[in-house]
């Protein structure tokens, strides 16, 4: 079995067995941390029939905001009104749309596998090469995690399934805009004198 | 100071200058009602919460000011959801207060125990549970700033008994801290600059005017800009009277039952201004045939309205008002290009013509036979104050009133737009009437409509607010009958009420009011004259109108705009 990597290029794409393709977008939303907001915005997408496809929500480093991000079916409706009523919920403060190709994307997976004395080193090996871990050891099943691009989870789990998947979950992908690459310096220099 | 959490909602209250509230007490809103004693606050008792949320939309529609309403949890909390909806809809900015059982006890299923913020999150602008009295003036300014501001609306506020019992440290905020919340009113300068240009570039344009113009005080601004331009003018169901009817450039109302002229002018133009309305389904008729040739200027407050239906050619966000005044500061600016604008004199030449050739039209036999629905109406808007506030039900009498009435002032039209919530009419003329004291106001109702808010009249009677009701009675849920009729080859289902059961008079005097019937055209004068006399008490008149009459013209749901019927005789349009 030889087995190498061919690492996501990001697309919003991604291949659907009967459908065609379903267009997906990242936003990572800003909202106040109370009670009740992630209910304001499931609620909202599913009145106005907008389709969430993956969604993880966590505190920021301020406690008074958590950042939620959403992927989302952009064939239920336009990626502008999505935002756009997500900007009139209150409790939302700011609304990034994350270009693949100008953001960071990672996700984390968890599976336990049939994996038998037979079978037990191939699945080893394979978690090696995506730079997993094995977390849980049974007598005829490992439980494995691995992190990164979403893509890549892809190609890990349909690689798995083969020896057999028994239980598998994925946390939905976080991400981040990309890091500005060039020196701020300059800029910084023509700013205020003395 | 240290105030009950009561007593701190209702000096909360005081300080947003709120001079009256709609409510009915129970146990979770209890401690809250006790206050009230002592606050120069006017509480009107209603029969039912529904009433007291369609008299707080009364209220904000003819006063512009906030509607207060307070009830108390559980089935009080959901019989207001429906007034919310609506409220939502026709971003009416009310304030709703809820009792909730006490903060130990939410989730547990306790007596009266609803889920009142999570039933009305999609009705609502925003809703606040309060779980501490200490937050309780924040919420309050919070909760009037959210509903007045931006694209006004209706928020809740959720209380929970305990909280009304807890001790707090008065203090009033001197401002709002929302950082989520920052709505843009003015509109950018280089969209008002390329909006200024498609205006004189057009050969065809029409202003499509709709609520926002109304929300956003904007008439006299819009006035200004139609003498500048000379443009003519649609108004939406929602914005009746933002323009004047008398005025010659006014083509009235468009839509599934607007007249032929209003429909075709936008139908044809090439250029739609859209201010403050929303591309309703019953405004386009189908919506990729709707105005096919016509770019789109589109301004709204919300910027989730430009291009949710119509994708517009410029975008506007910002308030009607400022932006019109900012687009008439543009023209004056450039006389020049004012000078060389394209000479629309053609098309209002048209639009002139059409209005000519397709009046609305009925036909009233003679005065002893049937009555019509529409001879009525006219025969009442000539016998009442030119601004007399008219306020209706849903139906094919809101639409007749809409049609047959001259709308000559701002915020004389009350009406359910975007919910179409019968029963509104009753409750909703009390809260404008409280608004608005000196004025005359009347209800122009549905017999269905009135059976379902009627008790609000007791309210009246018992309050002296003496709003008059012009009950249009057909016997029939006529605007579905007429559906039934048309669509669905005269195959009546559950449409048939009564003609006098109830006995409509009987009734409204058990009530209190004065009440009349009226069953042919020549009782009609007299019977609105006696009822302009009276001033003391309610007054509902029942005419008994012809079953048979349908709204005309009509656009039939799902078919372009261009297949408009323009009477019974099925008479295609263009
Ligand atoms: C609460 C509610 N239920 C049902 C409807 C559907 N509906 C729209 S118009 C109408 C008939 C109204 O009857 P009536 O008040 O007699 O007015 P008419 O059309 O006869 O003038 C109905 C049932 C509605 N709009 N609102
Ligand atoms: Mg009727």
């Amino acid at each position: 079995m030889s087995i190498s990597y061919i690492p996501g290029n990001g697309s919003y794409i991604d291949a659907s067995e009967n459908a065609g393709v379903i267009h997906h977008h990242v936003l990572s939303v800003l909202v106040e941390n109370r009670a009740g907001v992630l209910a304001r915005i499931a609620q909202l997408f599913s009145r106005r029939g907008y389709n969430i496809f993956s969604l993880a929500v966590a505190p920021t480093d301020d406690s008074r905001f958590s950042r939620i991000t959403i992927v989302v079916d952009v064939d239920s409706a336009p990626l502008e009104q999505i935002t756009k009523q997500l900007h009139k919920l209150i409790n939302v403060i700011k609304i990034s749309e994350l270009d693949p190709a100008d953001s960071v994307e990672c996700e984390l997976l968890v599976a336990t596998v049939n994996a038998d004395i037979s079978s037990r080193g191939h699945v080893m090996e394979l978690v090696a090469l995506f730079d997993g871990k094995i977390i849980d050891v049974g007598v005829d099943k490992l439980t494995v995690l691995a992190t990164g691009e979403p893509s890549k989870l892809d190609d890990f789990s349909e690689l798995l399934s083969s020896f057999g998947i028994v239980e598998l979950q994925r946390t939905g992908r976080v991400a981040l805009a990309k890091l500005e690459r060039q020196s701020n310096k300059l800029k910084n220099t023509t700013g205020r004198a003395g | 100071m240290k105030l009950t959490g009561a007593q701190a909602l209702i000096k909360s209250l005081e300080m947003q200058g709120v001079d009256v509230m709609f409510g009915l007490p129970g146990g979770a809103i209890l401690p809250v009602y006790d206050p009230i004693i002592d606050s120069p606050i006017r509480h009107i008792l209603v029969r039912h919460e529904q009433g007291a949320g369609h008299m707080a939309e009364g209220y904000a529609h003819a006063t512009g000011r906030p509607g207060v309403a307070m009830v108390t949890s559980g089935p009080a909390a959901t019989n207001i959801v429906t007034p919310l909806a609506d409220a939502y809809m026709d971003s009416v900015p009310i304030v709703v207060i809820t009792g909730q059982v006490a903060t130990n006890l939410i989730g547990s299923d306790a007596f009266q125990e609803a889920d009142t913020t999570g039933i009305t999150m999609s009705v609502t602008k925003h809703n606040w549970l309060v779980t501490d009295a200490n937050d309780i003036p924040n919420v309050v300014a919070e909760a009037f700033h959210v509903a007045t501001t931006g694209r006004p609306g209706p928020v809740l506020i959720d209380f929970p008994k305990d909280v009304a019992n807890a001790e707090m440290d008065w203090y009033w905020p001197t401002s709002v801290d929302m950082p989520g919340y920052k709505p843009n009113t003015r509109g950018h300068s280089k969209m008002i600059a390329a909006a200024v240009k498609m205006l004189f570039e057009a050969a065809k344009p029409v202003f499509y005017v709709g609520g926002g113009v109304l929300n956003a005080r904007g008439s006299e601004a819009l006035a200004e800009l139609v003498e500048i331009t000379g443009i003519p003018v649609v108004t939406t169901l929602m914005a009746r009277g933002a323009f004047p009817d008398d005025h010659p450039l006014c083509l009235g109302m468009p839509g599934m039952h607007g007249n032929y002229t209003a429909v075709t002018a936008m139908q044809k133009s090439d250029l739609l201004i859209a201010l403050g309305s929303r591309f309703d389904d019953r405004v386009t008729g189908k919506l990729d045939g709707f105005a096919p040739g016509a770019k789109v200027i589109h301004v709204d407050i919300d910027p989730a309205e430009l291009g949710k239906l119509r994708r517009p050619d410029v975008p506007i966000v910002g308030d009607c008002r400022s932006v019109i005044e900012d687009i008439i500061r543009a023209i004056k600016a450039d006389p020049d290009a004012y000078q060389q604008r394209t000479d629309i004199s053609d098309w209002v030449k048209t639009v002139k013509q059409w209005q000519e050739k397709y009046p609305l039209k009925y036909e009233q036999p003679a005065l002893s036979g049937v009555l019509k629905p529409q001879y009525v109406i006219e025969k009442l808007r000539d016998a009442v104050p030119s601004d007399t506030i008219v306020v209706s039900g849903v139906g094919q009498h809101q639409m007749w009133a809409s049609q047959y009435w001259k709308f000559n002032y701002p915020y004389t039209w009350i009406n359910s737009g975007g919910l179409g919530t019968m029963g509104f009419a009753v409750p909703a003329a009390i809260g404008a009437k409280v608004g608005k004291p000196d004025r005359t106001v009347w209800a122009i109702d549905g017999d269905g409509c009135f059976q379902m808010t009627a008790q609000e009249l007791v309210t009246a009677s018992m309050e002296r607010i003496p709003i008059k009701v012009a009950l249009l009675n057909n016997s029939y849920l006529g605007m579905v009958r007429q559906w039934q009729e048309m669509f669905y080859g005269e195959r009546y289902s559950e449409v048939y009420l009564s003609p006098d059961l109830p006995d409509y008079v009987k009734w409204a005097e058990a009530m209190g009011c004065a009440s009349f019937r009226v069953e042919n055209a020549e009782e009609v004068g007299p019977a609105i004259e006696k009822a302009n006399e009276i001033n003391d008490r309610p007054v509902v008149i029942e005419f008994r109108t012809d079953s048979s009459e349908k709204v005309f013209p009509m656009v039939p749901a799902g078919v372009t705009n261009d297949n408009i019927i323009l009477g019974p005789e099925g008479l295609n349009g263009i």
